[in-house]
């Protein structure tokens, strides 16, 4: 342990520790905008800078290690002016246009000034000029707003491994773009919106489908229907102040039909239906010697990656619609047959936790005869602005019940919003598919927690199956390279782009509390421990539409509304 | 000039056999070599054609953007093809004070490029230099390997028209071998 002190309060510290994390542990907050936990520092806004006694210059104390005696200032005169002028310089840059910006009020910039007490324009220069891109189907890029911290950059290169963007050119002109400045939509971006959720501005965004959904809900011909994501649940209320963690369900659902939704159904539903289609799959793949392993594709980012990189590794991808679509699907099919609606005025709005759902939505597979399984995807962040508009406050709405026959599901269906989840819900009814016999113990803590990559290796009674658990889109190749060389000994493996699943989806509220993913997962098996059906195939609307409708799964008419096929990307960028 | 006779060569097949020679030199999955591959592949193509830069990725194992990046950052590299001819006006001190941007205005107005351009019909690149070294006939701009100093803005058409007529000419000679 080493003893420094920090504005003349003593401070025990651990060999190695920043001056940054020396002073968090005894309350005093430094400002960082380049910062990011977990990654290495570097060091390039210097809004953390602080006084060292002895040294001549200011340091960032976010790359600077504490040493013995050392005497620190967080707050000296010349500490406050140097950051406040870091701040006056970076407004100076920017557009300015705070009352018109998505992220008013959730913006690092203006937290900085207001903080700084910035209350005229000292300066005033040439701003950068730089178009919007709109180009892709889920994000916006508004390199104007752009305050060049590079955690957008570090991100998508060092966390997700994607490197669909960089620095370009420098000085004045410094741009975070794509090669070539082209568009999201023709470079290596897989949509996943990891950067927007750590961007400190708006430069980073989702494509809003607000005023498409408005309109719809207006639409008297139209019959509006919602379905919402496992993980919305888990998140939404972090936007109204509730506790990390807090379970919105019942609230989520009185405010889709105060918006004026004629159902609200559960995503959850068709990920018990994705179960029964994929576990079936995953057995008749192993049984009858086909392509192994199998790959789940509930996540479209991971969709995207794939076929943008290793397109010859698109048949170990699973068929199977991701759940939201398969819902879509349902509704446009089933559904409408039995209440007597044309599947083209049915318009199907899904509630997710991420922004890449509107990209695979707008997927020409994913549509009949010109008609859109789901017609618009809300993030959970332009849900919440959509019930602020209309005056909908989570903190006093009474809760209420799921439409049906789509809006039932089990606990397996719960948990597919974090990493691991999908896993642990397929290896329920696989057991019981080929054993014949329920699962005894539901909970595999093998596959549960924050590492990249998790594998288990379960007895089905004689036939051993290895699965693994991929977490966060950068730990994927690894796997992909044994695939390739024929090493694999996986039969079924998961993979979620986001690191942690859909709970930390790039459409999530946009925040950086270091327990959210923590208490947001324990939401989700707190939900899925207290139901009485914990297995998709329990699911007593699910074996319904079964009956009703598609026969069995993986029958011929499963085959043509619930699973679809694949692009191979690579060739379509290339050319 | 032997440079432009080398671009001429390669782009018909470009981004093919040739970067392949290039890479003989280095380690795959070396980051450390990045600048010195992108050196050698624009001393071939007297530019980074953006085949090149995805290959180059791929080689050293980085994404575009990152070669894109340092591609960009440096100004030793160039993105778009060398014209035949490259002007570069000299925007030193003594070439200033004789008026050089003038000279650079009036360059840009006849060619239909912006310092650092290459014309629509890839017969001139402009550029500038901060002193060619020859401030006792300034103002003076250099074309390829010729010099022209002390020159005033009613000069430059005449100068133009020498390199748009040898390339005129050299134009008739090959459709002539070629017939």
């Amino acid at each position: 342990m080493i003893e420094l002190t920090i504005n003349n309060i003593k401070v025990k510290a651990e060999e190695g520790m920043t001056i940054l994390d020396a002073a968090k542990s005894v309350g005093i907050k430094v400002p960082t905008l380049c910062h990011m936990k977990d990654l290495f520092p570097t060091g390039a806004c210097r809004i953390c800078v602080v006084e060292v006694d002895g040294m001549k210059g200011l340091v960032p104390s976010c790359a600077f290690p504490v040493s013995e005696g050392m005497k620190v200032d967080t707050n000296s005169p010349r500490v406050r002016r140097s950051r406040k002028t870091i701040v006056e310089l970076l407004i100076e840059n920017h557009p300015q246009d705070c009352l018109v910006c998505v992220r008013n009020k959730n913006c690092e910039l203006q937290d900085l000034s207001e903080r700084y007490s910035v209350r005229e324009h000292r300066f005033s220069g040439e701003k950068k000029d730089h178009a919007i891109d709109i180009s892709s189907a889920s994000m916006e890029r508004d390199p104007a707003k752009c305050i060049l911290c590079g955690r957008c950059v570090r991100t998508c290169n060092e966390v997700q491994q994607v490197g669909a963007i960089d620095f370009t050119n420098r000085g004045f002109k410094t741009n975070v773009t794509t090669p070539y400045n082209k568009g999201l939509n023709v470079s290596d971006c897989i949509l996943c919106g990891q950067c927007i959720l750590v961007c400190p501005t708006a430069a980073l965004r989702e494509k809003s489908h607000g005023k498409e959904v408005q309109n719809a809900i207006n639409d008297k011909k139209k019959f509006t229907v919602a379905q919402i994501a496992p993980a919305v649940r888990a998140t939404l209320g972090e936007e109204y102040n509730l506790p990390l963690g807090t379970n919105v369900t019942g609230q989520l659902i009185t405010g889709l039909r105060r918006l004026g939704f004629d159902k609200v159904f559960d995503t959850n539903f068709a990920a018990d239906l994705t179960i029964l289609e994929e576990a079936t799959e995953l057995i008749d793949r192993v049984t009858n010697g086909k392509t192994l392993p199998m790959f789940t594709s509930c996540c479209p980012g991971w969709v995207k990656y794939i076929e943008q990189n290793r397109p010859s590794l698109l048949k170990h991808v699973s068929s199977c619609k991701s759940p939201h679509e398969m819902e879509g699907a349902v509704l446009k099919t089933y559904y409408a047959k039995k209440m007597g609606l044309d599947p083209k005025d049915i318009y199907v709005v899904s509630i997710m936790p991420c922004t890449v759902k509107k990209f695979e939505s707008s997927r020409p597979e994913l549509s009949e005869n010109h008609i859109k399984d789901v017609d618009a995807v809300l993030t959970t962040r332009e849900l919440v602005r959509l019930f602020k508009m209309a005056g909908i406050d989570f903190n006093d709405i009474p809760e209420s019940e799921f439409d049906n026959p789509l809006g039932e599901s089990t606990g397996a269906a719960a948990i597919f919003g974090t990493s691991g989840g999908v896993m642990e819900a397929a290896v329920r009814t696989a057991y019981y598919k080929v054993t014949g016999e329920e699962l005894e113990n539901l909970e595999l803590s093998d596959i549960r927690g924050m590492s990249g990559i998790k594998e288990s290796s379960l007895d089905l009674k004689g036939t051993t199956v290895n699965v693994a658990v991929v977490n966060g889109i950068g730990n994927v190749d690894q796997i992909l390279d044994e695939i390739e060389h024929g090493e694999s000994k996986y039969h079924f493996i998961e993979v979620m782009a986001c690191p942690g699943g859909c709970i930390n989806g790039g459409g999530q509220p946009i925040h950086q509390k270091p327990e959210k993913l923590k208490k947001r997962v324990e939401a989700l098996y707190t939900i899925d421990n207290k139901m009485k059906n914990r297995r998709s195939h329990e699911n007593k609307s699910v074996q319904k539409l079964y009956d009703e409708f598609l026969e069995y799964p993986n029958s011929h008419k499963a085959h043509e509304i619930l699973h679809t096929t694949y692009v191979d990307r690579k060739a379509i960028l290339n050319s | 000039m032997a440079h432009s006779l080398v671009i001429d060569r390669i782009s018909k097949n470009e981004g093919a056999i040739m970067h392949h020679k290039i890479f003989e030199n280095y380690h795959s999955k070396d980051k450390s070599s990045l600048i010195a591959l992108l050196q050698d592949v624009q001393e071939v193509y007297g530019y980074l054609p953006e085949k090149a830069i995805k290959d180059v990725a791929e080689f050293v194992g980085m994404p575009v953007s990152g070669v894109y990046g340092v591609a960009t950052f440096y100004n030793q590299f160039r993105l778009t093809p060398l014209g035949k001819n490259i002007i570069r006006v000299c925007r030193g001190t003594a070439c200033h004070v004789k008026n050089s941007a003038n000279i650079l205005t009036a360059l840009e107005n006849e060619l239909g490029v912006k310092s650092g351009g290459t014309t629509r019909d890839k017969l001139f690149t402009l550029e500038t230099v901060a002193c060619i070294g020859a401030c006792s006939i300034a103002p003076v701009i250099n074309v390829n390997e010729d010099y022209f100093g002390r020159i005033a803005v009613k000069d430059i058409p005449k100068i133009l028209q020498k390199y748009k007529s040898e390339a005129k000419l050299e134009k008739n000679t090959i459709e002539k071998i070629n017939a």
